[in-house]
C-alpha cells in the first residue's frame, strides 16, 4: 500500500528539496508529489504518495519532522483521511463508440472538456483507484493520453499544529539596554 | 541605530554577536571582500592548508569546548573540500557554521568559474543549509545558523554567500530574535514517562546505564553522576560518550560494541533494564541487533524524537534535553527516598556478575621488551595525560586502543571521528582544540594513514606555534583495514602497507620544530616525556609491532556476545 504523507511546509527555496531527499536518500522512489499554496501564501501544502516498507514509515515521517522548513509532517495512511486525484483524458473516438464512450464517462462523474470530431478531453475526478478503473475502461475504446495530477488528501482528524515562538539572538538583551 | 557597512563587515559584526572569537579557513577568489573585512577585525582567522580541515579543525574547537566551531571556504573547490567535515559534525552531532563564498547572484547557474551548487552538494551534508541572495537577509540567516546548529540536536549549518552579497553596502541593524516556527526544540521530557522510567528503575534487577554523545553535547555530566550516586547502577559510554562520567568512577565499566571490553558487552546482554542515554543504537554498538540487549526493558532518553525506536523500540520514550530530563528523574528517584528495595539482593549479585567478567577478561595493555607495542603506546600517553589531557584521534586499529586504554577526568578531552570514522580528523582537530584551550595538554594520536592525509596541517601547527604533540603509532599498515583481510578474506593483504614514511625528525626540522622517531620499549616513556617537556610543537614517530589487532573483536553480523577475545592461532604472518 502507497504511504500518503501530508506536509505543512515554509514556501522557501530548496523546501522540496528537504523532503524529497529524506526518501532518495533511502533509495525510495515517489510516486505522486503535488505542492500548492496555501491560505497564508508563505506556506505550501504538499502531498506525497510514496511506497515506503511499513517498518521505516515512522522514520520516513519523523524525519521530515526535524526539517527546519517543515511545520508539520503527518502520516494519512492509516488514518481518517480523504484522498483525491484528477486524470485528464484525451480519447480518439470512432463515430460509432462516441456515445458509448459519453456513457461511461458520465458512470465515473466525468466532465468532457473538449470534443471534436477526432475524440473527446474528459476530467475525472476521484480516489486513485477509481481514476485507475476510469483509465482502463477508456483504453478499451481507443488510443488514449493520460495526465493524472497526483494525490491530494486532506485529514479528516483536527491535528494541533504547534508553532515555535520567536527566539531572542544571542546578546539581544544588552542591545535593548542601549539608549538608543 | 543603523549603519552603512558591507555585506562582508556584517557578516563579522553577526559573528561577534555570536561570541565567535577565532574561525578556521582558506581564502579564494569570491571571498575576498570577506578576507578584506577579516584584515583588521578583531576575530582571529587560522589559516588551515586544506578546507576539510578547516571543518575539522572548527569540530575539533567545539568538541573541546561546547560552543559554535566555524570554518569558511570560498566557492567550486573550496565548498567541496568541505563536505567530508560537514558530514563528520553532523553524524557526530557538532555544532559547526560553515561559510562558503558563492560566485556572484547574476552568475549563479551559468558554470562560472570556481562555480559549484554548494546548497545543493551539502544539502544532505547538514543539519541546514542557506543560500543568501539579499544583503537585508544575511543578518537575520547567520543569527538563524547559529541557532540551529547549537540547539536542540547540535549539527553543522552551511551558509553560501555570493561575492556580491559581500560587497553590497547596506544599513546594519542588529537582529534581536529569529522566527523559525517549523524548528522544534524539545527539552523537558514528559513528567509521565519520566515517572515511569524512575519505576521502571526502581524495579530492575539487573540495570544498566548506555551513555553516550548525548550526553556530552547536553552537558549532563553533574545529572549523570547525581544518578549514579543515587542509584549506583553499572554504566558502560559509547566511543563517542568517553568521559561522560570520569574513567575512574566506580560505576563506570568501559566501552561497549565491536571493540568494547568484555565486561561491557555481557553486561549489555544480560541487563533486564537497559537506560539508553543520548545514543543512537549503532551497529558497531548493537553488533546483530536481534541478539541486542535480548532481556533488557530499554529506556530511551534522546533529545531527537527520530531517534526513538530508530533501531530498537524502548519500552519508555522519553523525548527531551538530558540535562533537564536526568536532573528531573534524579528529583523522582530522591522524593522516592532512601528505601532498600525489595531488589537489593539482585543489584548485589548483578554488580558481583559485573566483577567478575570484569577479572574474567580485563583490558590491560600488552607491553614487550623487544617492540614497542601498540597498546603500550596508548598507556604511556595515558601515564603522561592522567585523565587530562585533550587527545584527538582519527578513525582505526589506533582510535580502539585509545577507546580502550586512555583514561578522560571529565567531558570534552576526547576528541574522536566517531560516525563518520574520517582518517586525517586528528591533527586538525588537535589544532582547534589547542586553540580553544591553550592551558591543556593536547595530543594529536594518530596512525600512519591519517597523518598522511592531514600531514599539510605541521605548516599550521608551526604557523600558530601550538605546543600539540602529534603520536603517530605507526605500523606501517593501514592497519584496521589489515586485521579484516586478515580475518575474513584470507590474509591476503591488499594495499594496505604503507612504505616510504618519512623521517620524523627531518619533517618536523623542516617545518622548524622537533621530532623523533623511537622503536624501542625502553625508549617510549623518556621520548613522550621529551614530547611534553617542548615548549612548542612536537612529532613523535612511534614505530610499534607491525601485526598487533584490537582484541576483544566482534565480527560484523555478530552478536555482541559472541566476542572473539584473541587472535586465533597461530598468526599467520605473510610474507
Amino acid at each position: 500500500m502507497l504511504q500518503i504523507i501530508s506536509l505543512l511546509v515554509e514556501n522557501k527555496p530548496g523546501s522540496l528539496m528537504r523532503i524529497t531527499g529524506v526518501l532518495s536518500a533511502r533509495g525510495y522512489n515517489i510516486e505522486s508529489l503535488t505542492v500548492a499554496r496555501t491560505l497564508d501564501p508563505q506556506l505550501s501544502r504538499m502531498t506525497i504518495a510514496v511506497d515506503v516498507d511499513a517498518a521505516l514509515r515512522q522514520q520516513v515521517v519523523k524525519q521530515m519532522n526535524k526539517l527546519v522548513n517543515v511545520l508539520q509532517a503527518t502520516d494519512l495512511t492509516e488514518s481518517p483521511a480523504v484522498s483525491r486525484e484528477m486524470v485528464l483524458v484525451r480519447i480518439r473516438t470512432t463515430q460509432e463508440s462516441r456515445t458509448a464512450v459519453l456513457k461511461e464517462a458520465e458512470i465515473f462523474r466525468g466532465r468532457v472538456v473538449d470534443s471534436s470530431t477526432d475524440g473527446f478531453a474528459i476530467e475525472v475526478t476521484g480516489d486513485p483507484e477509481k481514476l485507475d478503473e476510469f483509465v482502463d475502461v477508456m483504453r478499451s475504446y481507443g488510443e488514449i493520453d493520460v495526465t493524472r495530477s497526483g494525490v491530494v488528501a486532506v485529514s479528516l482528524e483536527a491535528r494541533k499544529l504547534r508553532l515555535q515562538p520567536p527566539v531572542p539572538t544571542r546578546g539581544a538583551e544588552k542591545l535593548e539596554e542601549v539608549p538608543g | 541605530m543603523a549603519t552603512l557597512m558591507s555585506g562582508a563587515k556584517m557578516l563579522l559584526e553577526c559573528l561577534g554577536r555570536e561570541g565567535v572569537e577565532c574561525f578556521f579557513g582558506y581564502p579564494g577568489g569570491v571571498t575576498l571582500p570577506l578576507y578584506d573585512a577579516v584584515y583588521d577585525h578583531p576575530i582571529r582567522h587560522v589559516l588551515v592548508r586544506h578546507e576539510q580541515n578547516a571543518c575539522f579543525a572548527a569540530e575539533g574547537y567545539a568538541r573541546a569546548t561546547g560552543k559554535v566551531g566555524v570554518c569558511c571556504a570560498t566557492s567550486g573547490p573550496g565548498a567541496t573540500n568541505l563536505v567530508t567535515g560537514l558530514v563528520d559534525a553532523l553524524m557526530d552531532s557538532i555544532p559547526v557554521v560553515a561559510l562558503t563564498g558563492q560566485v556572484s547572484t547574476k552568475l549563479i547557474g551559468s558554470d562560472a568559474f570556481q562555480e559549484a551548487d554548494t546548497f545543493g552538494i551539502t544539502r544532505s551534508c547538514t543539519k541546514h543549509n542557506y543560500l543568501v541572495k539579499k544583503l537585508e537577509d544575511l543578518p537575520e540567516v547567520i543569527h538563524e545558523a547559529f541557532y540551529i546548529a547549537s540547539s536542540g540536536r547540535p549539527g553543522p549549518v552551511l551558509v553560501d554567500i555570493p561575492k556580491d552579497v559581500f560587497q553590497a553596502q547596506g544599513h546594519y541593524t542588529p537582529v534581536t530574535s529569529i522566527h523559525l516556527p517549523g524548528y522544534k526544540v524539545y527539552t523537558e521530557g514528559h513528567t509521565g514517562q519520566i515517572r515511569r522510567a524512575a519505576q521502571l528503575i526502581a524495579e530492575a534487577e539487573r540495570p544498566l546505564v548506555y551513555g553516550g554523545g548525548g550526553l556530552i553535547a547536553s552537558g549532563a555530566t553533574p545529572e549523570l553522576r547525581e544518578f549514579a550516586d543515587l542509584t549506583d547502577i553499572p554504566a558502560v559510554l559509547t566511543l563517542m560518550g568517553l568521559g561522560a562520567l570520569p574513567s575512574n568512577h566506580p560505576d563506570f565499566i568501559s566501552m561497549p560494541g565491536m571493540h568494547g571490553s568484555y565486561a561491557a558487552n555481557m553486561a549489555m546482554t544480560h541487563c533486564d533494564l537497559l537506560i539508553a542515554l543520548g545514543v543512537r543504537f549503532d551497529d558497531r554498538v548493537t553488533g546483530r541487533l536481534a541478539a541486542f540487549a535480548p532481556h533488557a526493558k530499554v529506556i530511551h532518553v534522546d533529545i531527537d524524537p527520530a531517534e526513538i525506536g530508530k533501531n530498537r523500540v524502548p519500552d519508555v520514550p522519553i523525548v527531551g534535553d538530558l540535562k533537564r530530563v536526568l536532573g528531573r528523574l534524579n528529583k523522582v528517584l530522591e522524593e522516592a527516598g532512601p528505601r532498600v528495595p525489595a531488589v537489593a539482593p539482585a543489584r548485589q549479585a548483578w554488580w558481583k556478575k559485573i566483577r567478575a567478567w570484569k577479572e574474567e577478561n580485563p583490558l590491560t595493555p600488552p607491553v614487550s621488551d623487544t617492540e614497542i607495542k601498540p597498546q603500550h603506546l596508548v598507556a604511556e600517553i595515558d601515564r603522561l595525560s592522567g585523565g587530562n589531557a585533550i587527545i584527538a584521534t582519527d578513525v582505526g586499529q589506533h582510535q580502539m586502543w585509545a577507546a580502550q586504554f586512555l583514561r578522560f577526568n571529565e567531558p570534552r578531552l576526547w576528541l574522536t571521528s566517531g560516525g563518520l570514522g574520517s582518517m586525517g580528523f586528528g591533527l586538525p582537530a588537535a589544532i582547534g582544540a589547542q586553540l580553544a584551550r591553550p592551558d591543556k595538554l593536547v595530543f594529536a594520536l594518530v596512525g600512519d594513514g591519517g597523518f598522511q592525509m592531514s600531514l599539510p596541517e605541521l605548516s599550521t601547527l608551526a604557523n600558530c606555534a601550538l605546543p600539540v604533540k602529534v603520536v603517530v603509532l605507526n605500523n606501517g599498515y593501514l592497519g584496521m583495514v589489515r586485521q579484516w583481510q586478515e580475518l575474513f578474506y584470507n590474509n591476503r593483504l591488499s594495499a594496505v602497507q604503507l612504505d616510504a614514511f618519512p623521517d620524523a625528525e627531518k619533517l618536523a626540522a623542516a617545518y622548524g620544530f622537533k621530532g623523533r622517531t623511537v622503536a624501542r620499549p625502553d625508549e617510549l616513556g623518556a621520548a613522550l616525556e621529551a614530547a611534553v617537556r617542548e615548549p612548542g610543537p612536537y612529532l613523535l614517530n612511534v614505530k610499534v609491532s607491525p601485526f598487533e589487532s584490537v582484541y576483544p573483536m566482534v565480527p560484523a553480523g555478530a552478536a555482541i556476545s559472541e566476542m572473539v577475545l584473541a587472535p586465533p592461532q597461530p598468526v599467520a604472518v605473510p610474507k
